[in-house]
């Protein structure tokens, strides 16, 4: 191995690789841009539909009432929702989305409120739809305050204080730091994002470097050259790790530039309750060091399969199937449930997955992070040592 | 100098099984010549000029080229060969200067001497006004002289050339074979492979010609002409490939 000559062969497929537009939208702009998109999208598209909904006052029909003056009386003066008129088909009208929901008064309510007898309220709304909901929720709010203000005048006039109904208060306190809290709820969509998008950022340099040399007709040239095959694939393959790594660091760079972002927007809207999405930055530098083995496996497991390919658009096919191979294991790790095992922390791909959503956690179990990054090393060693024999097949480099 | 000595090469197909490629093929190609390997298309020229440049490895026998053996030393044989043919394009990104360079580096060209070596065939080629122009911007004429650039960037005494004028228009081949003239003129060994007969009798000194993988006689032009009666090269090409066939009277 001449390591000068891999440099040239690295620093000639780097020029290339910056001067192609389809290489910096797959491995710069998409890792960029995707978590600010998604985020701004998702919270900003959902903050607007909520707010539109909270505006609204939502239509309510009220079923049966007839025998509670009192009761419908203080409903009409309820400035929260507006009350229509009954009619028979209120269900459909529920669904038709013109009326939010109904309220369902039993007969002699408050006859039976005065004997004390008990009774239900029933209200009627249409699940999975935000302004029925919210209808719901005030229809509720106004009966469950009704029913307070009777509690209370009822313990008043027996000269009884309202704290006799509780005694005591009972109250949950965290005592996770912030950065364990957001590596429980965040953190294992860190470790799974690192991973899926070093692969993602191989596939495009991958399928070039190889199917694409054989398609323009380069392959030829490059193999008339005195490179030895060994530093040929060395330099490619270098190629194809950078832009593997170049996409993990980009996206979560990104992706931690976003949730900081959201943290405080939603800190100024919340009038100082911080929501929890910082990461710990030495956990997800750990991550990275985890991913740095994977990565050197994706890489030359993928150039290995695209070399096979004569084209481009063959590569392609190849390789689809595999993503969905290294994109099971990852999403496996992150279901509620699937923990580190020591047989688990030998399967490629699923054993960094794990760990990762550990590191980010805060837990280190130092012994299966050794076994992890050696096994994914060995792995990766083994991919390498694929791709190089591979580049030596004729039968695979001049394939008709 | 190239030597072949028993060339063999032998591929796998699933559907027609053992395919000799090439077979037992030996012939030697001395420098200030020109040896011209003439077939029709699958006669294995191209094959038989892949193992001179080490792109493929004999199944049997070997060549020799600039005293290193194909098979013990191929890197040696690569860093004293030019290989020019149709399917070797070039970089689309890279620019032609870039293209030219990266070649001679990995030839082992140090830096001052790579310069003065680009400055020199860019001048000599004609080529500085588009020596900042992407690859995949070049006409086809430049194109082939970038590539004519980048075999001749290493200057080495082999040359190889595989159908290089294959599809090309009439001036661009005639820059090609220009250039191939050039190189026997300045004493480097060239072999080139064609199918084309006009090309074989304007350049070549020595004629091989190659059927089903075998090379079936070699010779100079006038020598070939004695021993099958004929002028016309296609007659002696069809005598020698079909040698039942009767000449075609017009």
């Amino acid at each position: 191995m001449d390591l000068k000559t891999v440099g040239i062969v690295y620093r000639k497929e780097f020029t290339e690789w910056v001067r192609d537009r389809r290489t910096l939208i797959s491995t710069v702009l998409v890792p960029l841009l995707i978590f600010p998109i998604m985020i701004v999208g998702i919270v900003g598209v959902s903050s607007a539909m909520v707010g539109k909904a909270k505006q609204e006052t939502p239509k309510v029909m009220i079923i049966g009432g007839e025998n509670s003056p009192k009761l419908l009386a203080n409903l009409s003066k309820f400035e929260n929702i507006e009350i229509v008129p009954y009619a028979s088909n209120w269900k459909d009208q529920i669904s038709n989305k013109e009326v939010r929901a109904a309220a369902e008064i039993p007969r002699g309510f408050e006859t039976s409120l005065e004997s004390g007898s008990p009774q239900t309220v029933k209200i009627y709304y249409y699940e999975g739809e935000l302004k029925s909901s919210f209808g719901a929720d005030r229809v509720e709010k106004f009966f469950k305050d009704y029913r307070d203000s009777v509690v209370k005048e009822r313990l008043a006039a027996k000269n009884l204080p309202a704290s006799v109904l509780s005694p005591f208060e009972v109250k949950q306190e965290n005592v996770a730091p912030p950065e364990k809290v957001s590596g429980a709820t965040i953190g294992t969509f860190v470790g799974y994002m690192v991973i899926i998008l070093s692969m993602t950022g191989a596939i495009y340099p991958a399928i070039e470097l190889t199917a694409g040399e054989k398609e323009r007709g380069t392959m030829e040239t490059i193999l008339s050259s005195p490179i030895s095959r060994l530093d040929l694939v060395l330099g490619k393959f270098l190629l194809v790790f950078s832009a593997s790594i170049a996409a993990a660091i980009l996206s979560v760079t990104s992706m931690g530039t976003s949730f900081a972002v959201l943290s405080h927007v939603h800190l100024s809207d919340s009038g100082g309750q911080a929501l929890q999405l910082n990461l710990g930055w030495l956990s997800v530098v750990f991550v990275f060091l985890m991913a740095l083995p994977l990565s050197v496996l994706f890489s030359a497991l993928l150039m290995t399969i695209a070399l096979f390919a004569k084209s481009y658009k063959e590569a392609q096919s190849y390789l689809t199937p595999i993503t969905f191979v290294a994109v099971i294991p990852a999403i496996a790790s992150v279901m509620p449930g699937v923990e580190l095992t020591p047989k688990l922390a030998l399967v490629p791909v699923l054993n960094t997955s794990l760990v990762c959503k550990e590191i980010m956690t805060g837990t280190y179990h130092w012994s299966s992070i050794a076994v992890i990054f050696a096994s994914t090393c060995a792995y990766a060693a083994v991919a390498l040592f694929l791709a190089v024999k591979t580049f030596q097949r004729e039968s695979v480099l001049f394939r008709s | 100098m190239i030597e072949a000595r028993g060339l063999s090469k032998r591929f796998q197909d699933k559907k027609r099984g053992e395919i000799r490629a090439v077979d037992n093929v030996t012939f030697r190609c001395q420098p200030g010549q020109i040896y011209g390997l003439l077939g029709a298309n699958g006669a294995g020229k191209t094959t038989t000029l892949r193992m001179l440049a080490t792109i493929l490895e004999p199944t049997d026998g070997t060549a020799v080229v600039c005293g290193y053996d194909v098979v013990e030393n191929p890197e040696k044989v690569r860093a004293n060969v030019g290989f020019l043919s149709t399917a070797t394009a070039l970089y689309p990104r890279l620019t032609a200067q870039e293209l030219v360079e990266y070649f001679g580096r990995l030839n082992g060209l140090d830096e001052a001497v790579l310069k003065k070596r680009v400055d020199e065939i860019f001048q000599r080629l004609d080529m500085n006004d588009f020596r900042d122009r992407r690859c995949d911007k070049l006409s086809t004429g430049m194109k082939q002289k970038t590539s004519i650039a980048r075999t001749l960037v290493h200057d080495p005494p082999v040359m190889i050339f595989d159908e290089p004028t294959l599809g090309l228009d009439i001036m661009t081949a005639r820059t090609i074979t220009a250039f191939i003239r050039e190189c026997r003129d300045r004493g480097k060994t060239v072999i080139f492979s064609t199918h084309i007969m006009s090309e074989v009798e304007k350049l070549c000194d020595v004629i091989g010609v190659i059927h089903d993988g075998k090379l079936l006689t070699k010779g100079t032009l006038a020598r070939l002409r004695d021993q099958y009666g004929e002028h016309d090269l296609e007659e002696i090409f069809i005598r020698v490939v079909s040698p039942l066939q009767t000449k075609v009277e017009v």
